[in-house]
């Protein structure tokens, strides 16, 4: 019932403005919106710190307090290990941003004013995912930098390293997507930072992010290897070390594909039913 | 307007049978308005009573259950998105990105109205001077007092020109001061021909703003008219006054029942007392004087008054404005505002 209004437009079409320069209206409406936010983000200190700072410290803890007592069989030792991990949390960490900030444009009212006026309906959400994609490859390639400094290496050549990056990258935004649907759909920033820590830290502390699956307990082990963060990291580690990569990038994908089928509609409808 | 051939006369908002429930909750049970173009009307109810869900249907935020609705003759469901070239909309919070100046939040909105930069740019800095808020342009809005961040999100509502403007309670939460100067920007924008609808829960804000005024309660309007035709509802004057002890509220209730066929009412927390007195005026208010004083019953304040639309009300409803606020608002609310409309006029004055 509630469906039908949404698909507007069609009976005043005399009044409409053509296909062509309505997808114009949605790309520079995307651009639009992804600027905002990035000014946002860069004007904000809590986000950097967020999205860089806490990152680095992850990799300096792991790196010289817990690594030592962890024993792995990686091509130069746990650091080699740790680094794609750390890379796949942190970029879903950073979709925290993604979920927050929505919330708080739904409770100001700033969605309202954006859904109110005649601008692309799919702009705010593609903005959003197009600038936190860009925030989540700056804040991976930071951490690739500082993973170098503390002797992090990556063991196969460029073009791996590169898809590494992209694969890191192409997770962090399924991981947006959800977390979209949690802000929209939960709508208050506090809630959804507390929803998000119940899902996200297990999700990706549970996994083959920090210490290898075979150290935990068996029942652990039966969650933590089925679960995509592990495929995705495995699958990292192998283009970033070396190793079979096939098995766990199929697994990998078809994870990050059902994610975006299921969770970007969700979104979707989350924002335009948001109230 | 060539759109329009023929039918220039057609109001700018057009609402008929508009029904919508959350699950069972009925926040609109049909109702019916009709705005002509370029005239005010104020939509006044407290809050509940689904004013908020009328404006959201009226701005395509949310989908009617039942009825219609047309905004400079488009349907708000059928042809959502021309009513959204037509409107603007500024909503009960400051919804403007307080990362940003004040500059950089206009500018974005006009690029998404689809203005070239050059325009977004010479929009915004009309509008920054129109609300006077050129000298603080260029400094993030969280550094904006509450008056003035409102009036960026109301300037941000206009970037588009509309032809209609909504506004949801645009004073809620302002100081005194900052609710005159809200007033007299919105008298301008109807000054130069804009059609307003406005809700509010200070009836203050609808007597001095709106053309017209309906009164919504339970999904309900309750009644439509001018502000002077809904005064007239309460059948002439007033007579007020406090009983400062609130246990004989009772018996100053009973004492004056007898000078009006109005039933008196009195709000027990604030000890405020009123009974419409017809067109008796001084002839009720010695009578009134003589009762109490009979009854030996201490007051403070007796005073003979035209009807505020606070009477008419109360008149029509049964109960205070403010009465069904939900938890966080006291009753009590009610003689604070009452006390924030005095300290106004002394500012005004």
């Amino acid at each position: 019932m509630t469906a039908v209004a949404e698909t507007v437009g069609a009976p005043g079409a005399h009044h409409e403005p053509g296909l062509r320069v309505r997808f114009g209206w949605a790309v520079t409406d995307t651009l639009t919106i992804t600027r905002r936010n990035l000014l946002v983000w860069m004007r904000v200190p809590a986000y950097l710190v967020f999205t860089v700072i806490q990152p680095v410290m992850f990799v300096l803890l792991f790196r010289y307090v817990f690594g030592g007592a962890i024993p792995v069989h990686t091509v130069g030792g746990y650091v080699n290990f740790l680094i794609p991990g750390i890379i796949a949390q942190t970029a879903a960490f950073a979709t925290f941003g993604t979920a927050i900030a929505l919330a708080q444009e739904l409770k100001k009212g700033v969605i309202d004013r954006l859904r109110s006026m005649p601008m692309a309906r799919s702009a705010v959400l593609a903005g959003r995912l197009v600038a936190d994609t860009g925030r989540m490859l700056v804040t991976i390639l930071i951490i690739v930098g500082v993973g170098y400094a503390v002797g992090f290496r990556f063991e196969q050549g460029f073009v791996p390293a590169v898809a590494m990056i992209v694969l890191a990258t192409v997770f962090g935004v399924a991981i947006c997507c959800i977390s979209a649907y949690t802000g929209l759909a939960i709508g208050d920033e506090e809630s959804v930072q507390a929803f998000g820590l119940i899902w996200l830290f297990p999700l990706t502390f549970l996994s083959s992010a920090f210490v290898p699956i075979s150290t935990m307990p068996g029942w652990l082990q039966a969650f933590a290897n089925n679960q995509p963060v592990t495929y995705v990291v495995d699958t990292m580690r192998a283009l970033a070390l070396g190793g079979p990569v096939e098995a766990s990038l199929w697994k990998s994908l078809a994870w990050l594909v059902g994610i975006f089928v299921v969770f970007l509609p969700l979104a979707v409808r989350a924002y335009r039913r948001a109230s | 307007m060539s759109q329009f051939n023929g039918v220039g006369e057609q109001p700018a908002i057009l609402v008929e049978g508009l029904t919508k429930s959350f699950g069972e909750v009925h926040a609109l049970r049909g109702i019916d308005l009709s705005v002509p173009r370029g005239t005010v009307l104020g939509v006044l109810g407290p809050n509940g009573a689904g004013k908020t869900t009328a404006v959201r249907i009226l701005t395509t935020l949310l989908l009617p259950d039942g009825g219609r609705a047309l905004v400079e003759g488009y349907d708000v469901v059928r042809e959502a998105a021309a009513v959204r070239r037509s409107i603007g909309l500024a909503g009960q919070s400051a919804a403007i990105q307080e990362e940003l100046t004040g500059r950089e939040n206009l500018e974005i909105i006009g690029r998404l109205y689809h203005l070239s930069w050059p325009r977004a740019r010479s929009r915004a800095t009309e509008l920054l001077e129109q609300f006077g808020l050129s000298d603080a342009a260029d400094r993030t809005a969280k550094n904006y007092s509450g008056g003035m961040q409102r009036r960026l999100d109301l300037a941000a509502s206009l970037v588009g020109q509309p032809k209609v403007l909504f506004l949801d309670e645009p004073t809620t939460g302002l100081d005194p001061r900052s609710r005159l100067g809200m007033w007299d920007i919105i008298r301008s924008l109807a000054a130069d021909g804009t059609t307003l609808l406005l809700t509010t829960q200070y009836l203050d804000e609808a007597d001095e703003l709106a053309d017209e005024i309906v009164v919504i309660d339970h999904g309900l309007v309750i009644a439509a008219g001018t502000s002077e035709e809904l005064k007239g509802r309460v059948g002439g004057d007033v007579v007020e006054f406090i009983v400062p002890d609130r246990s004989r509220i009772g018996n100053a209730v009973a004492a004056i029942a007898k000078i009006n066929e109005g039933e008196p009412h009195a709000d027990p927390e604030t000890g405020v007392v009123t009974v419409g007195v017809g067109g008796r005026g001084s002839e009720a208010l010695i009578e009134a004087v003589r009762s109490l004083d009979a009854a030996g019953v201490e007051t403070r304040g007796l005073t003979l008054r035209r009807p505020s639309l606070d009477d008419v009300f109360l008149a029509l409803t049964g109960h205070a404005a403010e009465d069904d606020a939900p938890g966080g608002r006291q009753r009590g609310s009610r003689g604070r505002r009452r006390g924030d409309s005095k300290e106004m006029e002394r500012t005004a004055s």
